[in-house]
Order: structure tokens, then sequence, then C-alpha cells
């Protein structure tokens, strides 16, 4: 029904961050219920909420959605970030999947052991760096617009800007080669709905720590033995 | 561009099994080339027709698709398998990526240790009967139509009839309690386009064996 998405998680980044990006990308107030116990979360799968038992979950238009990529593209497509045809949903999509990819990497992360974050981390930074990045940077380059597909902000820009400030979290200088990332960085930043989400007081989290994993473990009995890519 | 589809992957199943499916249930023939050595795939990295330097690669209407997610929707929205409108899209996703977590352990299968394999039989059971079956068992039942989503078929019956024929291979009785899922392996399997992939000679891939296992450590390890 209509009135604000509400989102179900814990308080912190993990899946349902690129979200909360796209929400506030798109000018979309929503609500969260934070999971801190696992009673809230066998209540919520008692009461047949959880589609494969699995949050993220976000109640949005009489619906209780499940599974990220299903909920980004609704929002996508409802707020018109999902290009202009299908072959412009083609590009969003194929560009979408490659950060997707890279940030898999870093959801893992704060689970990790000391020795394995570090050989993790520079998995990540070679990942971006080989991998990812130089695909945004000629796509940017070739075209010369402000935006990755179809001359208009999307779905995909927003999540390249998320998955680039997560890497420089863990390597602040890996845009060090990326000059035209670089300039994307700043343009989308300064996108007057994203500034504010890039704002102290907005509903981004803050980098995962200890204490969130405690969470996640102690809620979903989960996520104890997880190794290095 | 004019011309089939064609797909560019390892000859099994792998990431592109559900690309094939999809292209068969929509009636649309399609080429395929195989990798069979490194240096082909490292011929495929050097003249830059990989974007993540990753395949599945599909080639279609004048894209070098890379993505299976992003190949699997272009194909399911140019082909009328995605739903009426932004709803049945919506559901047609959930259920999809619902059944791509299954089908997932059931790709990783074939390349775990020996020792894990038992366990992850179990784990591809337990999900199979308490997770992802139960879904689809109570949306068929609650709406008694054929297919899953708007009374027409979609993307999400391809999917789901290619992980019930996966999940049976494994746990041939995996359907037992399941009468709805039944009903709906037998309507999908005699719909034409689907009754022609399921017969000998299609498109379709044998599970993956040894040599399949192999191919893959041969041309992605480092």
């Amino acid at each position: 029904m209509a009135g604000k998405p509400k989102l179900y998680y814990f308080d912190g980044r993990g899946k349902m961050e690129s979200i909360r990006w796209l929400l506030a990308a798109a000018g979309v107030e929503f609500e969260e219920e934070f999971l801190e116990t696992r009673e809230q979360y066998e209540k919520l799968l008692q009461g047949g909420s959880l589609m494969f038992q699995q949050v993220p979950m976000v109640e949005i238009d009489g619906m209780k959605m499940v599974q990220t990529r299903a909920i980004l593209s609704y929002i996508a497509a409802k707020y018109n970030l999902y290009g202009k045809d299908l072959k412009e949903r083609a590009l969003i999509d194929m560009y979408v999947g490659g950060t997707d990819d890279l940030m898999g990497f870093i959801l893992t992360f704060p689970f990790l052991s000391a020795e394995d974050k570090e050989k993790q981390r520079a998995v990540i930074v070679q990942k971006a760096t080989s991998r990812y990045f130089p695909v945004y940077e000629k796509v940017l380059k070739d075209h010369g617009q402000d935006f990755l597909v179809g001359n208009n902000f999307s779905w995909a820009d927003v999540h390249l800007l998320e998955a680039i400030l997560m890497v420089e979290e863990k390597k602040s200088d890996v845009l060090s080669g990326f000059p035209q990332l670089q300039a994307f960085k700043a343009r989308i930043s300064s996108i007057p709905t994203i500034t504010k989400f890039l704002e102290p007081g907005s509903q981004r989290k803050p980098v995962p720590d200890d204490k969130y994993v405690e969470t996640v473990r102690r809620v979903l009995h989960m996520y104890y033995d997880i190794k290095a890519n | 561009m004019s011309g089939k589809p064609r797909l560019t992957y390892l000859n099994g199943r792998g990431r592109m099994e559900p690309v094939r499916w999809l292209l068969a249930a929509a009636g649309v023939e399609f080429e395929e080339s195989f990798l069979e050595t490194k240096e082909q795939y490292e011929k495929l990295i050097k003249d830059g027709v990989l974007m993540f330097q990753q395949v599945p690669l599909v080639e279609i209407d004048g894209m070098k698709m890379v993505q299976t997610r992003a190949i699997l929707s272009y194909i399911a929205g140019k082909y009328n398998l995605y739903g009426k409108d932004l709803k049945e899209r919506a559901l047609i996703d959930m259920y999809v990526e619902g059944i791509t977590d299954l089908m997932e352990m059931i790709l990783m299968f074939p390349f775990s240790p020996p020792e894990a394999k038992e366990k992850n039989l179990d784990s591809i059971k337990d999900r199979a009967i308490n997770r992802y079956f139960p879904v689809f068992e109570k949306v068929l039942k609650q709406h008694g139509q054929d297919f899953l989503v708007g009374n027409k078929f979609s993307w999400a019956d391809v999917q789901l009839i290619e992980a019930i024929l996966a999940v049976e291979e494994k746990i041939p009785a995996v359907l037992s309690g399941f009468p709805q899922l039944q009903a709906f392996k037998i309507k999908m399997s005699n719909m034409p386009t689907i009754k022609k992939f399921l017969q000998p000679g299609s498109r379709r891939k044998p599970p993956p064996d040894e040599r399949y296992v192999e191919t893959v450590l041969k041309i992605f390890k480092k």
C-alpha cells in the first residue's frame, strides 16, 4: 500500500546497502527495522514475511519483496533509473553485474580472520584495478558523457559510485590510474540526492565492524567460517 | 542485427545452461562456440570481447552480452517472458533469484572436494525441500493456474522446470511431497518447445562429469 518503503535488515551495510543507495539516489524516503535478536528474525520467519527465509526484505507497494537484485530492479524501473529501452537496460544490467561481483568481494570481508582480511584486501584491489575499473573508465572515455548509459542518470551510475567508495575505503588512492572515474565520482557525488546521502545523519551505514559481524552471526546462526577468495 | 544468437562457453552446463533453456523455451535457434583450451580463452580476452574477462558470452542483436542475469533478462524481455507489468516482473525476478540460489549449489557441487560431497548433497536436498520447493508449491496451489506468474508462461516457469530436473538428477524422489510441482513438471515438459529441448539431440547439455570439471580447471585456474 502507499507509504514509505520499509527495509528489514541488520543495522549495517551487507546486502541492503545498495538498496539504501538506490532509494536515496531516487529521492525516496524509507523506513528501516533493524534485526538485533534471533527472536525478531524468527518472528519474521513465522509470520511468513520472508519468501526464502532470508533478508533483505523490503515492503514496497503492497509487496514483501526479497532477493536484492529483484528489489533493486523494481526500484530502478519504478523511478526511471533503468534506461529508456531493452538495450539500455541490457547495458545497465551488465554494468551492475560487474559492480555487484566487485562488491561481493567486499561483502564477506568483515567476516574474515585478520590474516585473511589482508589477503582479501589485495584481491579486492587487484580485481578493481585490473578487471572492473578499466571497463567503466573506457565506457566513460569512449562516449565522453556524464553518465554510463544513454546520457541519463541510471542505476548503473549509483551502483558504480557505491563500489568506488567501498574500494577506496580499502585503498584510498585506488582511483589514481583512472581519471575518468575520478571525475565521475566528483560528478555523481554532487547530485543533490547523493550529496545528501553522503552527509552525516543520512541512512547510509558505516563500514561494518565486529559488532555488526556479531549481530549477523547471532541473528542468523550463520557465517562463522568464511574464507578469503 | 540479424542472425542467430551465438553462445560462447564450455561444452557443458555451467552458467550457460539457463540461457540455453530460455532461448529454447522461447523457440529461438542459436549457435554455440565451445571453449576447449586455455589459449582460446586467453585469445577472447586479448580480443576484448569479454567485458569482465568472463564467460558466458552471448552475441545477440549486435551486443556482446556478458553477466548471466543480464543476458537472461534481455532474452526474457525480448521474447515476452517477463510478465505484463512491473509487479509481474518483480514476482518473476524474486522467483528466478531464489531458484538461482538453489541452482548455484548444484553448479558448485562437482567442484567440491570428495569428502565434502555428501554434506553438500544433503544441503541441496535440505534447501530444495525446506526452502525453495515449498514456495512454488504454495504459489501454484493458491492460484491454481498452470504458470507461476500472471497465468502466462514466463521465465520463472522455465527456470523452475530446469531446477526441478537438475535436483531430481541428484535426488530422484525429491518431488514426492510436492503434488503441484509434479503436475507442473509434466505440464512444462509437454510444452512443445520444452519437449523438443528435452529430447536427445537438442542443445541441452548432460550433467557435468569429471571431464567437464577438468576442462573448467584447465581453462580457468591460474
